[in-house]
């Protein structure tokens, strides 16, 4: 059997053995229902919850009365936004987002939407960062919300999340921030910066999947949010249905270590990752890291290689799984919208790789995959009549592509 | 999601390059744009007796596109004008195994088979 790399980290990541352990019990033995008060089995699981909350409110400065279990960070996204529009509706009905979020907060924005709430997208910058600035601008007396990711989770780009809070406090307004692909790599603390509600999912973590939480600040401001799912009244009436123990004892035991090793590994990370730019950045012409390479996450590298299609890229890794912004690989056949946000040209938005380096990648990984890679680009543009039209030195944006060009509208694949 | 004739193609692609577009007896198609993600540039080299002598490719696309354009090349070799032109995009997709989504790929092969035999017949002042 051919061994496969994994490099697709912000898609997923492998749950952590230690990790795996941990929940083990709670499957079999301590099976028990937390709302159980009268008995033994129902003290074990809440007591196990009581733990899981403590271990994933210290990775976050929180209290752990802070931390709603949820179904993972989609579910977060949408209950915070939609949870605080309707908490908050006599106090205003305009939310602030960035258009490279994350689709769980975009189409919580697009349904509120439809039921009165104004909504600005706002642009962001070359580098995939939002200007404080134009936040600051879109700001009226009916804000109630700015919801902005920690980091993106296709280009790994870090948003000025500091001085965000400190606006949406000047302002009196909430800040949700979606930290999935931030959190355990670098340090995230939300006294610090002023978040008042967080999203959080296991399986970006090591956790496992299905499994997520919110933090809804009680204190300076105490957030209300109405609920979404309605029943028993769990997690202080935020969020209803029977807890999912083994899962929260696996978020929880993820949290405490990435709190023990994310210095450490994060470093890791950012030496390898690095390394990997570099050897494909000195070894092929005609490269481009996307979106910011100082705030950026230790563990990604998203880079556009000109005059060849990101499919076949990976077609051509073919043992190593990685992902890419190309229309070939989506649903819809429209390349990637975050990449098309930074002003990434469409032909090199087709023509990128998103590399999400984790925990369990070595060394040796790395420089097989730099290398298969300068390998799989240099045949591809051999193959590329785009690339022979560059090297005879046709101008490629000057060239009339016909029917099947862009002049329908920018839509991708019209034939 | 690609069936092992398309690895097969992808991995040891058929005909892959580019005549000199100069010469009288080569037609050139090219078809798709960069902004959608495919480029697919097909050559044929005709000879004194109207038959398909040769025939190169390049693709900027997917392994899908890459596999029809290959595959187009070989099957336009030792054929006449009119019967490339009967080649269809249906049977490429067929031979190929082609999930629906990927057809589109096999479209661009026959509007590039197409396109050749037009230049084809431009440069000889007979289409
Ligand atoms: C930034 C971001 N937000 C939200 C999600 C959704 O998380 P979950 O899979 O836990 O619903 C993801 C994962 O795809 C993500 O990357
Ligand atoms: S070229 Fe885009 S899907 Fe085949």
């Amino acid at each position: 059997m051919k061994k496969f790399i994994y490099m697709d980290n912000h898609a997923t990541t492998p749950v952590d053995p230690r990790v795996f352990e941990a929940m083990k019990p709670y499957f079999m033995e301590d099976f028990g229902n937390a709302a159980s008060r009268t008995h033994v089995f129902g003290w074990r699981a809440a007591e196990a919850v009581k733990i899981a909350r403590e271990q994933i409110a210290r990775l976050i400065n929180a209290e752990p009365d802070e931390i709603i279990f949820t179904s993972g960070a989609t579910e977060s996204d949408n209950l915070a936004i939609k949870g605080v529009a309707a908490a908050y509706a006599e106090k205003g009905n305009h939310i602030i987002t960035c258009q490279t979020e994350h689709k769980a907060v975009l189409d919580s924005c697009k349904r509120l939407e439809t039921q009165g709430c104004t909504v600005t997208y706002l642009p962001v910058g070359r580098d995939g960062r939002v200007d404080p600035a134009q936040l600051r601008a879109a700001i009226t007396d009916r804000t109630i919300l700015i919801t902005i990711m920690f980091a993106n989770n296709e280009i790994g780009t870090i948003h000025p999340i500091a001085e965000i809070g400190q606006i949406a406090k000047e302002h009196g307004i909430l800040f949700h921030c979606d930290a999935v692909q931030a959190l355990g790599k670098v340090p995230c603390d939300v006294q610090a910066l002023g978040i008042d509600l967080l999203s959080i999912s296991a399986h970006k973590m090591y956790g496992p999947k299905g499994i997520g939480a919110l933090y809804v600040r009680r204190r300076k401001p105490r957030v209300k949010l109405v609920p979404i799912i309605d029943g028993g009244g769990h997690e202080r009436g935020m969020r209803s249905g029977t807890l999912n123990v083994p899962g929260i004892v696996g978020l929880g035991k993820a949290c405490d270590i990435c709190r023990e090793e994310m210095a450490l590994e994060s470093a890791r990370l950012a030496a390898l990752r690095d390394k990997l730019q570099n050897y494909l950045m000195t070894h092929l012409d005609e490269v481009y890291v996307n979106g910011s390479i100082e705030h950026r996450l230790p563990n990604c590298l998203n880079m556009s290689f000109a005059y060849v299609e990101g499919e076949s890229l990976m077609m051509g890794l073919d043992d190593v799984a990685v992902s890419s912004g190309s229309a070939c690989t989506s649903a819809t056949l429209e390349p990637s919208y975050v990449l098309r946000a930074l002003g990434v040209p469409v032909e090199l938005a087709h023509s990128s790789i998103r590399f999400g380096l984790g925990r369990f990648n070595t060394e040796a990984e790395v420089d097989y995959v730099a290398e298969k890679m300068v390998g799989v680009v240099k045949r591809l543009r051999e193959m590329s009549p785009l690339y022979e039209m560059a090297k005879r030195g046709v101008d490629l944006s000057t060239v009339d592509w016909g029917d099947h060009g862009h002049a329908q509208g920018g839509h991708g694949h019209s034939h | 999601m690609y069936s092992q004739k398309v690895m097969d193609l992808f991995q040891n692609p058929k005909n892959v390059g580019s005549f000199d577009e100069g010469t009288p007896n080569i037609g050139t198609g090219v078809v798709g744009s960069p902004a959608c993600g495919d480029v697919m540039q097909l050559q044929i080299k005709v000879n004194e007796q109207g038959i398909i002598e040769d025939a190169r490719f390049k693709t900027f696309g997917c392994g899908s596109a890459i596999a029809s354009a290959s595959l187009a090349t070989e099957w336009l070799k030792g054929k006449t004008l009119d019967e490339a032109l009967k080649i269809k995009n249906i049977e490429i997709a067929k031979e190929l195994e082609l999930p629906p989504i990927k057809v589109h790929c096999s479209v661009l092969a026959e509007d590039a088979i197409r396109g050749a035999i037009e230049d084809y017949q431009k440069r000889r002042g007979t289409g």
